[in-house]
């Protein structure tokens, strides 16, 4: 133990721990955030206005976020899990609240350069509590089945209220990454199947809960040719988009489906249809492989922990990025319904690209304080 | 007995110690199942995170099969699906709104503009294309190197704006010759034109192309190529109501981007119409009395209502340049000009308003009691304050006046003394009740609001006391005073409309939306005390020894009355004062500003005008005569007896937008 403690990072200088920084991981970010830049360049029709230039200032400003919280020990952040989980659940309230006083369907908190959504920061704080959570339990604990209690209200509590909004994806979303700490955390399996049976049981149920925009798009989904001008056409133009790019793509600025209006959310959504047209499925590939290797950084850092809160820490927020990757990507290939999700860095958008660079400065917190010791309160 | 004792003790201290130490070997024990527990549990985690990430490559691995399979293996069906036919949608430009005067006189109306566009990629050779081009318009080699670098910068699909406001016979000329011109097509649009040109300018404003920053917060339809917005007058100050709505079009087109045929469209909406209260006749009258001088600017109002008739800047500008095209040297003159062409003086020029200032010490006076309509004071030229003299412009004096004759005869020593007892905040009061000392109000952008000096102003702006002397100076409307001519023009209208405080206003209906005049709020001043100032003006104009009488209007029907003022721009020296040196001998930017305030008919009043002759040097002889002038032309067109028509009926929403050709 006393071992331990004197090689804890928390009296380290500020140079010692950038020297200690993922660097590597670092770099990714970076080269997946250029092929943004340089999607929404073009999305503009070459130019850095209004598009690629506010990204750009964005990142900078996440960059400084990321690292201010990459060097806090990870012990503060440890002690300040369930003050963010309350502060997220405070901010969904707030904007619940004040959506409904007057300011029209406002999921969104402007704070001038850019507009804040709670419901995505809340993933973040889910994550966290629940690594609070599980970090000082034991196995026999864990193993209780009343133990499951409290996660599972720390899952439904910002759920119901994102539900509320009414976002059906992000709500999955929060679930999905919750559930995977869970998992991680040492639950017995049969838990696990048991549950998934059940919500397999229950979609006739939620279909009847659904609304009716919530329907089409899943209906869209499972037959996009059915409305070739409404829902199902982003789909397929998108499809039509990324077949047309080949295997070496069209050039930059060169992509004529993803230009010519055919998809109204090009900068957003669907910049990945615009990137594989100009760039082919090398361009595709290649940025598939960049996201892979931040995955498996994820698990590097998540593995060489000393502590258990970093551990799930580490995993849970990574698996919350590689939901964005998965939805997204699926959802412009035509594999997942249109649910209106970014591509994380990719996208342009404050919000996500800051709640990215939170949940990296977090994991590179655990990298450089992996050794750090964990106490309760 | 001892030993017996000891043997036991011995025995108890062994018995303990193999209890110590059956207790720490299972403590080891347990802390040994501890470790491999907490070995299991890392072990746990490490599988279940192994777990995660296979599962996470399996499902790259899977996106990156389908962009695999959609690129390459069903790439030569969507490559052929992208060359056919397909839908865009396209933003169409809504047409602005028109501005009209009172009687529908088109003011500023969209001309047809005729452009000539190339869509590069189906030009086969740009820059030969372009040459054959040249043969139909002008077009030199420079700016031909200018497109192709533009060219070289967009998407090549995408349409290319050679040349606007071609010519008739340029039209004609490419398109006959269009099967030679590949990718060469003539499209229309909108051109802002203002029908009245200078005299019109500071009124209609211009419109002009959307800059940078104001991309960055405006909505989408300030993108399209040629839009333009408001950047002065009216067009800034109504321009989200006057740039109508946005429509769109699906339409087909090829691979290429070129539409082959509209599917759906909702048209565009045409902006508001803005209808103003000028009398287009009477402002373009106004603007020509106007340019006979130098530098000046008048507006004449209606007493009752507000309604501005005519308002008047000169020098002006033409704003048609902004649109069509401003050559620098043109652009270089109007900023250096010292009438500042581009300002518009009657709202943005603010002069110390001189003697037309004195009804308002007057009326402060009559408020406090401290004159009335018998006080009577001596004029010897010139007034003693301590140290200080004040001198009255005429150095022989005036003698015995009383308040009509002051007036009539622009006393100075008049107002010197009875200043001293009114005070300058009962008179700073007074003037901005008359709307002296802030905004009018008027839709118009670049508005200032005067000055009207008090004690509290002058501590927070110079942290000293205010002088007694300084009380002198403004009861004649010098010194800190200042004042814009469309703030004259109010307090003349407030002064003679039975006390009300009517607002100055420009646009009568705006779209459908009629303005609603509200009942103007009853000043407090007593009536008696309005007409001896008002009887005071008269004698101006029509009394036997009136500063102003030689620009009287002779028929009684439409004799006017008014006040002059002459507003010294530099301060005279004693030398000067001793010398008699003439206005006329001085260099033209420092001679005195001429002014003159003015109403008529004198029996009911109905119009309200204010002059401004910069550098005019004398009010009675450069301002009184062009206010007759314009107070006559008034009262001739009589634009309050023509009501204020919309010609805007409720059907201009339906006009179809310009369709390209």
């Amino acid at each position: 133990m006393k071992r331990m403690s004197s090689l804890s990072a928390s009296r380290d200088t500020i140079w010692l721990k950038l020297a200690r920084l993922n660097w590597g991981l670092f770099l990714l970010i970076c080269c997946v955030t250029a092929i943004g830049l340089m999607s929404l360049y073009s999305a503009a029709g070459g130019n850095v206005s209004p598009w690629a230039i506010r990204q750009f200032s964005r990142f900078l400003f996440s960059i400084a976020v990321m690292l201010f919280i990459a060097l806090i020990d990870i012990k503060w952040w440890f002690r300040l899990s369930y003050l963010a989980f309350a502060g997220g659940v405070a901010l969904l309230i707030i904007v619940e609240v004040m959506g409904h006083v007057g300011m029209g369907a406002q999921r969104w908190i402007n704070l001038g350069f850019m507009k804040l959504q709670p419901s995505e920061l809340v993933k973040i704080a889910v994550v966290m509590a629940l690594a609070r959570f599980y970090a000082l339990k034991n196995i026999e604990e864990i193993r209780r089945l009343w133990m499951l209690i409290p996660p599972i209200a720390i899952i439904l509590l910002p759920v119901s209220l994102v539900l509320l909004q009414p976002d059906l994806g992000t709500s999955l979303m929060i679930v999905m990454a919750g559930a995977s700490v869970i998992f991680l955390a040492g639950v017995p399996l049969w838990i696990f199947i048991t549950s998934g049976v059940l919500a397999v049981a229950a979609i006739p149920i939620a279909w009847q809960f659904m609304h009716s925009y919530q329907k089409q798009r899943v209906l869209t989904f499972l037959d996009p040719e059915s409305d070739p001008l409404g829902a199902g056409y982003h789909i397929t133009q998108s499809k039509i988009a990324l077949g047309s790019g080949g295997i070496e793509g069209k050039g930059f600025l060169q992509g004529t489906q993803s230009h010519l209006n055919f998809l109204p959310e090009k900068q957003t959504d669907f910049i990945f249809t615009l990137w594989a047209e100009e760039w082919g499925l090398m361009g595709g590939l290649f940025l598939l492989c960049l996201l892979g290797a931040i995955f498996i950084y994820g698990l590097y850092v998540s593995l060489s922990c000393r502590h258990v809160y970093g551990r799930l820490l580490a995993m849970g927020l990574m698996v919350n990025f590689s939901l964005y990757v998965f939805i997204n990507i699926g959802m412009v290939m035509g594999l997942m319904p249109v649910v209106g999700a970014p591509l994380p860095l990719v996208s342009y958008g404050g919000t996500s690209m800051l709640s990215a660079m939170i949940g990296f400065g977090l994991i590179m917190s655990c990298s450089i304080h992996r050794d750090s010791k964990m106490q309760s309160s | 007995m001892f030993e017996k004792r000891k043997v036991r003790r011995r025995l108890q201290r062994n018995s303990r110690q193999i209890k110590e130490h059956s207790q720490r070997i299972t403590r080891k024990r347990l802390s040994n199942a501890q470790r491999n527990r907490h070995f299991d549990a890392v072990k746990s985690f490490s599988r279940r995170a192994f777990f995660i990430s296979a599962f996470q490559g399996l499902l790259l691995t899977v996106l990156g099969a389908r962009l695999a399979w959609l690129q390459v293996i069903q790439g030569e069906k969507y490559h052929t699906l992208s060359e056919k036919n397909r839908i865009d949608i396209k933003m169409l430009a809504p047409s602005r709104g028109n501005i009209v005067d009172r009687t529908g006189k088109k003011l500023a109306v969209n001309d047809d503009n005729y452009r000539v566009v190339i869509v590069p990629e189906q030009a086969d050779n740009l820059e030969e294309t372009l040459w054959a081009l040249s043969k139909f318009v002008s077009l030199d080699e420079r700016e031909i190197r200018k497109i192709l670098r533009r060219a070289s910068r967009q998407a090549k699909y995408l349409p290319l704006e050679i040349k606007d406001q071609l010519k008739w016979e340029e039209v004609a000329a490419i398109e006959v010759n269009l099967p030679d011109l590949p990718g060469v097509s003539v499209e229309v649009g909108d051109i802002r034109q203002y029908m009245y040109g200078e005299a019109l300018a500071h009124v209609t404003g211009y419109v002009g192309v959307v800059n940078k920053a104001e991309l960055e917060a405006g909505d989408k339809v300030l993108r399209l190529p040629g839009f333009r917005i408001g950047k002065d007058g009216l067009e800034k100050h109504y321009d989200l109501d006057m740039r109508g709505q946005s429509g769109r079009a699906q339409v087909e087109v090829n691979v290429v981007g070129r539409e082959v045929r509209e599917l759906s469209r909702v048209p565009p909406l045409i902006g508001k119409e803005l209808t103003l209260s000028l009398d287009a006749d009477l402002q373009m009258r106004t603007y020509e009395r106007l340019s006979q001088e130098v530098s000046a600017s008048a507006v004449v109002m209606d007493v009752h209502s507000g309604a501005i008739y005519s308002m008047g800047s000169f020098p002006s500008f033409d704003p048609n340049l902004f649109t069509r095209g401003l050559p620098q040297d043109v652009w270089e003159e109007w900023r250096t000009n010292p009438g500042h062409p581009l300002t518009n003086k009657v709202i943005s020029g603010q002069y110390p308003p001189g003697s037309t200032f004195k009804m308002i010490t007057a009326l402060a006076g009559l408020q406090t009691g401290d004159i009335n309509h018998t006080t009577q004071f001596s004029c010897s030229g010139r007034y003693d304050l301590g140290r200080d003299r004040f001198h009255c412009w005429k150095h022989s004096g005036h003698g015995t006046m009383n308040l009509v004759s002051s007036l009539a005869e622009s006393c100075d020593t008049y107002y010197y003394k009875c200043s001293t007892e009114i005070g300058i905040d009962k008179i700073a009061e007074v003037a901005r009740q008359f709307g002296l000392g802030q905004k009018t109000g008027i839709e118009l952008p670049g508005e200032r609001p005067g000055l009207v000096p008090d004690r509290d102003w002058k501590y927070g702006r110079f942290g000293n006391t205010w002088q007694p002397g300084e009380t002198i100076v403004a009861s004649i409307g010098q010194g800190y005073l200042l004042a814009t001519p469309l703030q004259l023009a109010v307090m003349t209208s407030r002064m003679v409309n039975g006390g009300y405080a009517v607002e100055p206003w420009l646009t009568g209906v705006v779209g459908q939306e009629m303005r609603h005049l509200p009942r103007w709020q009853k000043m407090n001043f007593e009536d008696w005390h309005l007409n001896l100032v008002k009887k005071g003006m008269s004698e101006v104009m029509n009394g036997a020894h009136g500063t102003a009488r030689a620009a009287q209007i002779p028929d009684p029907a439409m004799a006017f009355a008014g006040k002059t003022g002459t507003s010294q721009v530099k301060r005279i020296t004693a030398a000067q004062r001793a010398e008699n040196v003439a206005q006329a001998d001085l260099p033209w930017k420092y001679r005195h500003h001429a002014l003159f305030v003015g109403y008529a008919p004198y029996k009911n009043p109905r119009y309200a005008c204010a002059v401004v002759v910069e550098h005019g040097a004398s009010g009675s002889a450069a301002a009184a005569p062009l206010a007759r002038d314009l107070l006559l032309m008034a009262q001739q067109i009589d634009p309050a007896a023509k009501p204020l028509v919309s010609v805007n009926d409720g059907l201009a929403h339906m006009r179809p937008a310009r369709r390209r050709i």
